[in-house]
């Protein structure tokens, strides 16, 4: 109880440092999220607005929204992993890190809940620019704030994991959305898959994606939980 | 205190300790003295438990750095200033010195002397490490290691970037730190004030240890 006591303070003091470092710098808001509204309105000049998906008489926008949406969430994230060990590289406090008693588990869990706090803003922001650029409805709320809770938290915990592994390599930045995006697919086709049955139902459709999100989330805060301490020392 | 014998340390592939050795005894400062890579930083590191030992043994509080649990356990214990120093350029000193704090398990307490001991208890308390000189910035390092009240002192250029008054201020803190039973054990370019300082000097030369022990 005491151990799983200090973890979580371990967790909050790493997160909450963190969180401060992104309310001074503001890189998430300045950087990250102009990066994928900009990603967001190119992929509307990709597609056709007027195209109709016959069958469902829905246009091709509407239809792929979802899979756009994700899409640019999951590129958004890298530049918010990367940041999130570019602090930590920025002056050996990676280093620094190692030489204390915080529990490498606590570090984990911190820094990826510092990643999944930023993320959800964005996603947020992002949600509110697809919905009004791509005019996708807004059909089962309770189903998507689920499948946006448990995706984050997959991307948070499998990017932190990756982002770590990578952390001690001098090509850091082009090695992580190189181990990141493919350890991520299972994630969005289940975010994709979800948020469709979400927006345009039926709802039934969405649970078994939702779940297996969840699963992706908890396997991969397992993981990194476990191999963090290892990777602190190897890097 | 420490004992390292016949050290073996590799950098990737290149041997940055070849067969050093180091006796600290509780309460000594001793000055590791050597030409621009000569294994100094590498030596204060491997005492710090940060890098494993290829070759020979060691022992620091009574940690055996052969193993990486004995290397865990000697990380915690000890303070180390490197030449990086571990801040966060967005948070101003005083979030820097809290955060290091409770990650060091060291007293909320000690928080505020140690501030007001290396001068930044004023206004630079809440600017942003980023906007610090150099030498204030090795201060807001110091001021970590000082709440961190290790038994062993492992410091990596001190004085760098310090002007005269910090340099005296760092003088302080190791004659302190000594006379309350802390080892304390530098690297420093400044020779002459070093070895003023400094109970004994090991002379650290190809990552090995030729000549040690000579009081100073």
């Amino acid at each position: 109880m005491r151990v799983r006591s200090e973890l979580l303070a371990d967790a909050w003091l790493v997160a909450s440092k963190d969180l401060r470092i992104e309310r001074s710098s503001r890189v998430v808001a300045s950087q990250v999220l102009p990066f994928g509204l900009i990603v967001l309105i190119l992929f509307g000049f990709g597609i056709s607005p007027d195209r109709r998906v016959v069958e469902a008489d829905r246009t091709v926008l509407e239809q792929v929204a979802p899979g756009l949406f994700w899409l640019t969430v999951f590129l958004a994230s890298l530049l918010a992993l990367g940041r999130s060990f570019a602090i930590e590289s920025a002056d050996g406090s990676l280093e620094a890190l190692r030489l204390t008693g915080l529990d490498p588990g606590g570090v984990f869990l911190g820094k990826s809940l510092a990643v999944a706090a930023e993320l959800l803003v964005l996603e947020a922001l992002l949600g509110a620019g697809a919905l009004l650029l791509y005019g996708a409805p807004l059909g089962h709320p309770f189903l998507l704030m689920v499948v946006v809770v448990a995706a984050t938290a997959s991307i948070a915990a499998a990017g932190t994991l990756y982002s770590a592994l990578a952390s001690g390599s001098r090509v850091r930045d082009t090695l992580v959305p190189v181990l990141v995006l493919p350890a991520l697919a299972p994630a969005l086709l289940g975010a994709t898959l979800a948020t469709e049955a979400a927006l345009f139902g039926p709802p039934s459709d969405g649970w078994p994606w939702a779940g297996l999100l969840g699963a992706f989330a908890v396997l991969y805060f397992g993981a990194g939980m476990l191999s963090f301490g290892l990777m602190l020392e190897e890097t | 205190m420490v004992s390292v014998r016949d050290a073996v340390c590799l950098l990737g592939n290149f041997p940055a300790l070849a067969g050093a050795d180091l006796e600290l005894e509780s309460g000594e400062v001793v000055l590791l003295e050597g030409p621009n890579g000569a294994g100094k930083s590498t030596l204060l590191r491997l005492c710090a438990g940060l890098i494993g030992l290829r070759q020979g043994s060691g022992d620091v509080l009574g940690n055996d750095l052969a193993t990486r649990g004995g290397r865990q356990q000697t990380r915690r214990a000890v303070g180390l200033l490197a030449h990086h120093s571990a801040l966060y350029g967005e948070l101003t000193v005083e979030e820097n010195v809290r955060f290091w704090s409770r990650a060091n398990r060291a007293f909320d307490a000690d928080v505020e002397p140690a501030l007001e001991r290396l001068g930044l208890s004023d206004r630079l308390r809440s600017v942003p490490v980023a906007a610090l000189s150099a030498g204030q910035r090795r201060r807001t390092a110091l001021a970590v290691v000082v709440c961190r009240r290790a038994r062993l002192w492992l410091l990596d250029e001190p004085h760098a970037g310090l002007d005269a008054a910090g340099r005296d201020l760092v003088d302080g803190l190791v004659r302190d730190a000594a006379a309350a039973g802390a080892t304390v054990l530098l690297s420093s370019h400044e020779i002459d004030r070093a070895t003023d300082l400094a109970h004994r000097v090991v002379r650290v030369v190809a990552g090995q240890t030729p000549v040690s022990g000579g009081h100073s």
